[in-house]
């Protein structure tokens, strides 16, 4: 099986880490990864903004990178989605390849057949659903199924977690307040779980919760579930 | 200039284009995997449970003796009874507390009313009135405060496809559940605003 | 992806509401205000748990879910022919039907049906079809003044406000603010009424009998009308639905053309869903059904005013058309986070929350501020197509109405340059890479312990209540190419 990385734009430029935990996480498992360097953004930003002429050469490109591969792993759920359910809508050409795009956890779990994967993490962790994995991708309990595995990592429920952090892209800039309210109360959640650490799939909205979070106390860190599955004894995640 | 009718009924037909499947057959292509009922058994019990749960008061009587669970229901001095309304019901009511269809300006006056239904319906715990005899005009279950109604074993459908099988669209109908209530209030229910306040179903089923 | 750019518009209006500022600005005012967002936190979480636990009740909702979508869409598709059919059933039965393109229209209609029967003053069964056209305004102008009955909409009335909500007008008011507005507005309020729930409800029945008892001409919104027979339904929970249905000499009721339903036993479906998903109940406690009129009970003269404004061009739209398949039932506005905080009023529109910000700009038209941002006042969630129980995939339509924005709405000179720039940094890898690298070099610039305090410009929105992560000092692609994918 021939294994793409689709590291996504925003980890390639702001969280280099979670990439380099999947390439890591995947490799403990057995399996290369590769990363066609072409590769660029899969044009969500664009397309919820409304510009979507700007979208469709990303997603025709999007297509040829990926062509090659029996499988393209990302780790964002966000992105996944926006690649399966819109791509083949924008360009139907994309269908095929789209349909072999999996979110991390799904891949593991679906495809791999793992739930655990070998990982240490001896830390108090919380766990929010991010929308797009949860209502859109619909991966359910595989993040939890995975987190509960791993060795040291005590996992405690966050309350109304089903409930949106109040991301959603460019809606945190074009509706901030609102946006920010929303981030307060999930916020508020997260403290009220004890948790050390905040996972999710998606840096994007870690990103958003994380930037409450260190503006008003630093007791809670966020890190992305892939820096968790990939984080070993031998090689802790730091 | 042309009409609303014509202008609008003309704008639908340019959108949805000529060719289309006849409305008839297309309907037909509908799917409908829904359940016909959700209950098969303990019919009764559940409608009994459910119109309970609205705060409505039930009874279950057996048919002989209806008479003494509506005079015992009825503890005010005068109450309106439409036409149509078995005698026997009230045999045991003294029929100087019976306005027969009262007027509106009467009816406002009075302790409450007593009636038949045309259709009950088990899962959701409604009484359906499609105002025949013994039910009344709308207004007659809808004025006073207290409405005390009549519903045999026979009447209670288990669901509401089953139910509106039964009934007649082209007679006026009025579907209770519960009395009347509101959750205009912080979104919580209360009961009693403008229909009648209080409810009481007497439920008759034959004795084994 | 627009394939209605250039489409002819028919004629349509809906109250903008005076002075309305668009939703970002509107919103953030409502954030601020402790008391409003209080309130709506807890009417919303009381009805969140009770819905999901009514639709739990039943195992087969996903299917009625389906069948009541695909009836609204097979509806939709033959809507000319079950509007003729629905309009020969009503005549048939002794009703007249009326057309109305649009909100003046269909207020013209009206305001002429009540004069002629010479009387002044009609009462009110909640309707969204009237507040739309802003009917109440438009008979008072004519002198003829219009009671609410429905106690939210009284309390809106009473205190000279706005309806927040489609099923709850009033639920931005708590029960003491409710309490305030009836002492101070409501003539015969008992002195010492006080807030619980159940003697505002009393102090409303008291006040509104007499005006039922006397009322000559009611006016009345639509749930469902059924083509086949000419049965029209009202699905309402008070009892004032039944006053103004039933008392009156004269009823009116007004509809938009897409509530129709082809039969009777469509109704099977709809009298499941919308209860469950609008007060969390197996049923609501009245609904009243009528076909034309009935010698000897109700009103003797009853009218239908079919309304376009705006409908038949929401129809044009293949995607954005899902909207008319709505219930009116505000599950969506119930398990939305953004309406939870922005409150209702803060979408300029009688049709708030997510199925407004679909809605007002598809009948409206997106030209204006107001309705451009509409769209936009979503984090798309999409806990409300969840929640909707005719399936309405309102996160799908929000984007497609964003492209219209963009490409119809106001400009965004701005904005526009910015996503421009973005896109075509993002179409080549060597230009990401590069842009990568800038961002690297200025992290020692920016950063304090890894986190941004104050971003410059637009991005300023970000940082004004969160920071933001400073770049890292190599990109993964950077890295991967300089360790060979961490092989060297």
């Amino acid at each position: 099986m021939r294994i793409a990385l689709f590291v996504t734009c925003l980890n390639d430029t702001m969280f280099p880490d979670t990439g380099k935990a999947v390439v890591r996480l995947l490799r403990r498992l057995g399996h290369e990864v590769e990363f066609p360097a072409a590769q660029t953004c899969c044009g969500q930003m664009h397309f919820n903004t409304g510009y979507r002429k700007q979208v469709t050469p990303m997603v025709r490109s999007f297509a040829e990178t990926f062509a090659p591969y029996d499988a393209v792993v990302t780790p964002s759920a966000s992105c996944a989605a926006m690649v399966r359910d819109w791509h083949p809508r924008i360009d139907s050409g994309a269908a095929p390849v789209a349909s072999n795009v999996y979110e991390l956890a799904e891949f593991l779990v679906d495809v791999l057949g793992v739930t655990d994967v070998g990982a240490y993490y001896p830390h108090r962790v919380t766990y929010h659903p991010t929308c797009h994995s949860l209502r859109m991708l619909k991966i359910g309990d595989r993040p939890l199924q995975l987190l509960r595995a791993v060795r040291g990592l005590e996992l405690v429920e966050l309350p109304d977690a089903t409930e949106c952090c109040g991301f959603g892209g460019t809606f945190a800039l074009k509706n901030s307040e609102v946006s920010a309210a929303m981030g307060a109360d999930k916020v508020a959640c997260v403290r009220a779980t004890g948790a050390e650490a905040l996972c999710a799939a998606d840096n994007s909205c870690l990103m958003h919760i994380g930037g409450i979070l260190t503006r008003t106390g630093p007791d809670v860190r966020t890190v992305h579930l892939a820096e968790i599955l990939a984080s070993t004894e031998e090689d802790p995640h730091e | 200039m042309s009409s609303a009718r014509e202008e609008i009924l003309g704008r639908v037909g340019r959108i949805l284009g000529p060719g289309r499947t006849p409305a008839a057959t297309a309907y037909t292509a509908i799917e409908r995997p829904y359940l016909r009922r959700h209950h098969e058994d303990g019919v009764l019990d559940l409608f009994a449970e459910r119109t309970a749960d609205y705060r409505a008061t039930v009874h279950r009587v057996d048919p002989a003796d209806l008479p003494g669970a509506v005079a015992r229901a009825l503890t005010g001095s005068r109450y309106a009874v439409p036409g149509g309304l078995p005698a026997e019901w009230l045999a045991e009511v003294d029929p100087a507390r019976l306005a027969h269809d009262p007027g509106i300006g009467e009816l406002d006056g009075l302790d409450g009313v007593v009636t038949g239904c045309a259709v009950a319906i088990a899962e959701t715990g409604t009484i359906v009135l499609d105002h025949g005899p013994g039910q009344g005009r709308r207004a007659l279950t809808l004025v006073p405060d207290y409405h005390l109604i009549v519903v045999t074993a026979d009447q209670v459908a288990p669901d509401v496809p089953e139910a509106l099988e039964r009934l007649d669209p082209a007679r006026p109908l009025t579907f209770i559940s519960g009395p009347s209530a509101t959750s205009d209030i912080e979104l919580n229910r209360v009961e009693g605003v403008h229909g009648p306040r209080t409810l009481e179903v007497i439920l008759t089923v034959r004795s084994p | 992806m627009s394939e209605h750019a250039t489409r002819d518009r028919g004629r349509a209006s809906m109250p903008t509401y005076l002075g309305m500022p668009p939703f970002p600005e509107a919103a953030g005012k409502a954030v601020a205000d402790t008391r409003l967002r209080g309130n709506l936190a807890h009417a919303t979480g009381t009805i969140r748990d009770r819905r999901l636990s009514a639709v739990a009740e039943l195992d087969d909702w996903d299917a009625l879910r389906e069948a009541g979508k695909q009836i609204k869409d097979h509806t939709l598709e033959h809507l000319d022919h079950y509007l003729l059919l629905l309009e020969e059933k009503i005549t048939a039965a002794g009703g007249t039907v009326h057309w109305a393109r649009d909100a003046a229209e269909a207020n013209r209609i009206v305001a002429d049906l009540v004069r002629a029967t010479g009387h002044t003053e009609v009462v009110k069964v909640k309707s969204m079809a009237t507040q739309e056209i802003g009917l109440n305004e438009a008979l008072a102008e004519e002198g003829i003044t219009a009671y609410e009955t429905d106690l939210a909409e009284l309390i809106v009335q009473l205190g000279d406000d706005r309806p927040s909500h489609i099923l709850v007008p009033a639920i931005h008011r708590n029960r003491a603010e409710i309490r305030d507005i009836f002492r101070s507005r409501m003539p015969d309020a008992p002195a010492d009424l006080s807030d619980s729930p159940a003697e505002l409800a009393e102090a409303a029945r008291r006040h509104l009998r007499a005006k039922f008892l006397s009322a000559k001409v009611a006016v009345s919104g639509v749930n469902f009308a059924v083509a086949e027979t000419g049965t029209l339904v009202v699905l309402e929970s008070e009892g004032n639905g039944r006053m103004c249905l039933t008392l009156p000499e004269t009823l009116i009721s007004v509809m938009g053309i897409e509530k129709v339903l082809p039969t009777w036993q469509d109704l099977e479906v709809f009298l499941q869903l919308l209860p469950r998903s609008s007060t969390a109940e197996r049923m609501n406690p009245y609904t009243s059904t009528w076909t034309g009129v009935t010698p000897g009970d109700g009103p003797r003269d009853f009218h239908l005013v079919l309304l376009d404004n705006g409908r038949t061009d929401t129809l044009a739209d293949q995607v954005g058309r899902q909207a008319l398949r709505c219930i009116r039932c505000s599950a969506c506005l119930n398990v939305c986070p953004v309406y939870a905080r922005a409150g209702g009023h803060a979408y300029g529109s009688p049709y708030p929350g997510p199925i407004g910000a679909i809605l007002s700009p598809q009948i409206r038209g997106i030209g204006s501020p107001v309705d451009a941002s509409l769209p936009y006042a979503s984090s798309l969630c999409g806990a409300c197509f969840e929640a909707c129980p005719v399936a309405i995939d309102i996160p799908e339509v929000l984007v497609h109405l964003r492209a219209e924005a963009v490409e119809e709405g106001p400009k965004h000179p701005l904005v526009g340059t910015a996503m421009a720039a973005a896109g075509w940094t993002l179409r080549s890898p060597r230009r990401l890479a590069l842009a990568q690298r800038l961002a690297s070099a200025s992290r020692r610039l920016v950063g304090r312990r890894g986190q941004i305090r104050r971003l410059p410009g637009p991005l300023r929105a970000w940082t004004d209540s969160r920071d933001a992560p400073a770049p890292p000092p190599e990109s993964f692609r950077a890295w991967w190419k300089r360790t060979n994918g961490g092989r060297s």
